[in-house]
């Protein structure tokens, strides 16, 4: 009975080291026992063409506060792709939504509304050039340290806000904390600027934006 | 018994979990410093500071690049970012030098789609422009425009369809010119009363200069001139110019 036993345990170890070529090595040292018959002059060469992953761009979200001139402080989330042109510069293309509140003119009065709900919604799209100003380490702890950059960026885009589309300047500076080589927290502060003439007279109105992150090098 | 099932079950169970097989490494590049020392940085960044110092003739692998950066582990497990101007001479395992990846003018020459964004001035109005763009040869090209024009009255959509003609592809920046034709889509803005949204055909010819400026980059100038042919009984005349950014691939 041990013995049958004994025997299928080898068999099975016979049958596994053929499925899984760990005696390859042997065989094929046999087989190359004889030296071939023509030695080859030329040797092929093996063109190697390198595969780097190159991690250039980043895609993200956020989600912050804005605050929109006459219409209150409103949350806002908003999503970004950037793509890393230099150590120091890259190019970001950011898109932002809020929906903003009632003025105080519209609360005192009670009744007069400026705006449809539709129109009370807040867009933006905004093409930016940043620069890395301030790249370095950032300690957390005694023990940690994270790499961060801080930027300056500035861009042009377009803000859909009380029924019209306006040409809109942005300007503003950050913080990127890098927990991993292809994990970024970004904490920003942004100002939109653009004209709006809808009390009235033509004014500029400046709408500041402060939200925080997280994107993905890729 | 019960023993000779149970070895047979771990048996299986070893083999089945792949400790069989031989281990398995990701393959990364792997080459030879061949430059007196390379500096470790502890980041993709001039301001990150160098911890570690790889001599010459020591084995390297190239873990991934980020801009001019490359990540990079040692023999010994160190794992930091080096510039790639100190990889420029490193070796491959077999002693040729090793060809850093990497784009260049020639590939600039030799590019064939590209797209870009250009903001500029829109006859008084704020244009903010996006292409996409195939080269046909290395002097002509198509190319697909879709510009967004805020102006203080009115806000207008523009799509266009243009032929290039770059006058010199193998100069780093080169004049061109340009000819085509469009639609444009105007509506007034809301504050505004009793004006209607129109659409109008255009034709448009221009010149401009492009610099090829590092990597995939590309930057633009151009200055354009749109007839618009509108329902009214003169032509529309609109002067254009923009410059921007673009990338190839």
């Amino acid at each position: 009975m041990e013995s049958r036993f004994l025997l299928l345990l080898l068999a099975q170890a016979a049958v596994l080291v053929g499925l899984t070529g760990c005696g390859r090595d042997k065989l094929v040292a046999e087989d190359n026992g004889q030296p071939p018959v023509i030695e080859p002059d030329v040797e092929r060469r093996e063109i190697e063409t390198a595969k780097i992953d190159t991690e250039d761009f980043e895609v993200g979200i956020f989600a912050g506060e804005i605050s929109v001139e006459d219409f209150g402080v409103n949350s806002m989330v908003g999503a970004q792709f950037a793509y890393h042109i230099t150590e120091g510069f890259f190019v970001e293309a950011s898109v932002g939504r809020a929906d903003t509140q009632l003025t105080s003119f519209e609360r005192l009065s009670g009744a007069a509304q400026l705006l449809t709900d539709s129109e009370r919604e807040y867009s933006y799209y905004d093409l930016s050039v940043g620069y890395n100003i301030f790249p370095g380490e950032s300690f957390v702890g005694k023990d940690r340290s994270l790499n961060s950059a801080t930027y300056l960026i500035g861009g042009v885009g377009k803000t859909t806000f009380a029924g019209d589309d306006r040409f809109t300047v942005s300007l503003g500076m950050g913080i990127r904390l890098m927990p991993l080589d292809w994990l970024a927290v970004h904490s920003d502060i942004r100002d939109h600027v653009f004209d709006i003439d809808l009390l009235g007279e033509e004014k500029t109105s400046h709408n500041i934006e402060a939200h925080v992150g997280v994107t993905f090098f890729f | 018994m019960r023993l000779t099932l149970l070895v047979l079950l771990c048996q299986l169970a070893f083999c089945a979990t792949g400790l069989c097989d031989e281990p398995e490494h990701e393959q990364y590049r792997e080459v030879v410093v061949d430059d007196p020392y390379i500096e470790m940085h502890t980041g993709p960044g001039r301001g990150y500071p160098i911890f570690y110092v790889g001599e010459r003739g020591e084995q390297i692998a190239l873990l991934k690049r980020r801009t001019e950066w490359f990540k990079i582990r040692t023999e010994r497990g160190k794992e930091g970012w080096v510039h790639q101007t100190q990889l420029r001479t490193t070796l491959n395992l077999d002693g040729d030098p090793f060809d850093l990846p990497g784009l260049g003018v020639e590939d600039y020459a030799l590019r064939r789609w590209e797209v870009g964004v250009l903001y500029g001035d829109f006859g008084g109005a704020n244009a903010i422009s996006t292409y996409g763009s195939y080269s046909f040869t290395p002097n002509l090209s198509g190319e697909v425009w879709v510009t967004q024009v805020i102006g203080r009255f009115s806000d207008s959509t523009a799509a266009n369809v243009n032929i290039v003609h770059v006058m010199y592809p193998e100069w780093r920046a080169s004049p061109y010119f340009t000819l085509g034709a469009g639609e444009i889509h105007t509506s007034p803005k809301a504050t505004l009363v009793s004006t209607i949204d129109r659409t109008d055909s255009t034709a448009h010819a221009g010149f401009g200069v492009r610099t090829y400026l590092t990597r995939r980059f590309v930057f633009r100038a151009e200055y354009k001139t749109h007839v618009v042919f509108t329902s009214r009984d003169d032509n529309e005349e609109i002067r254009e110019w923009k410059a921007g950014f673009s990338f190839f691939f």
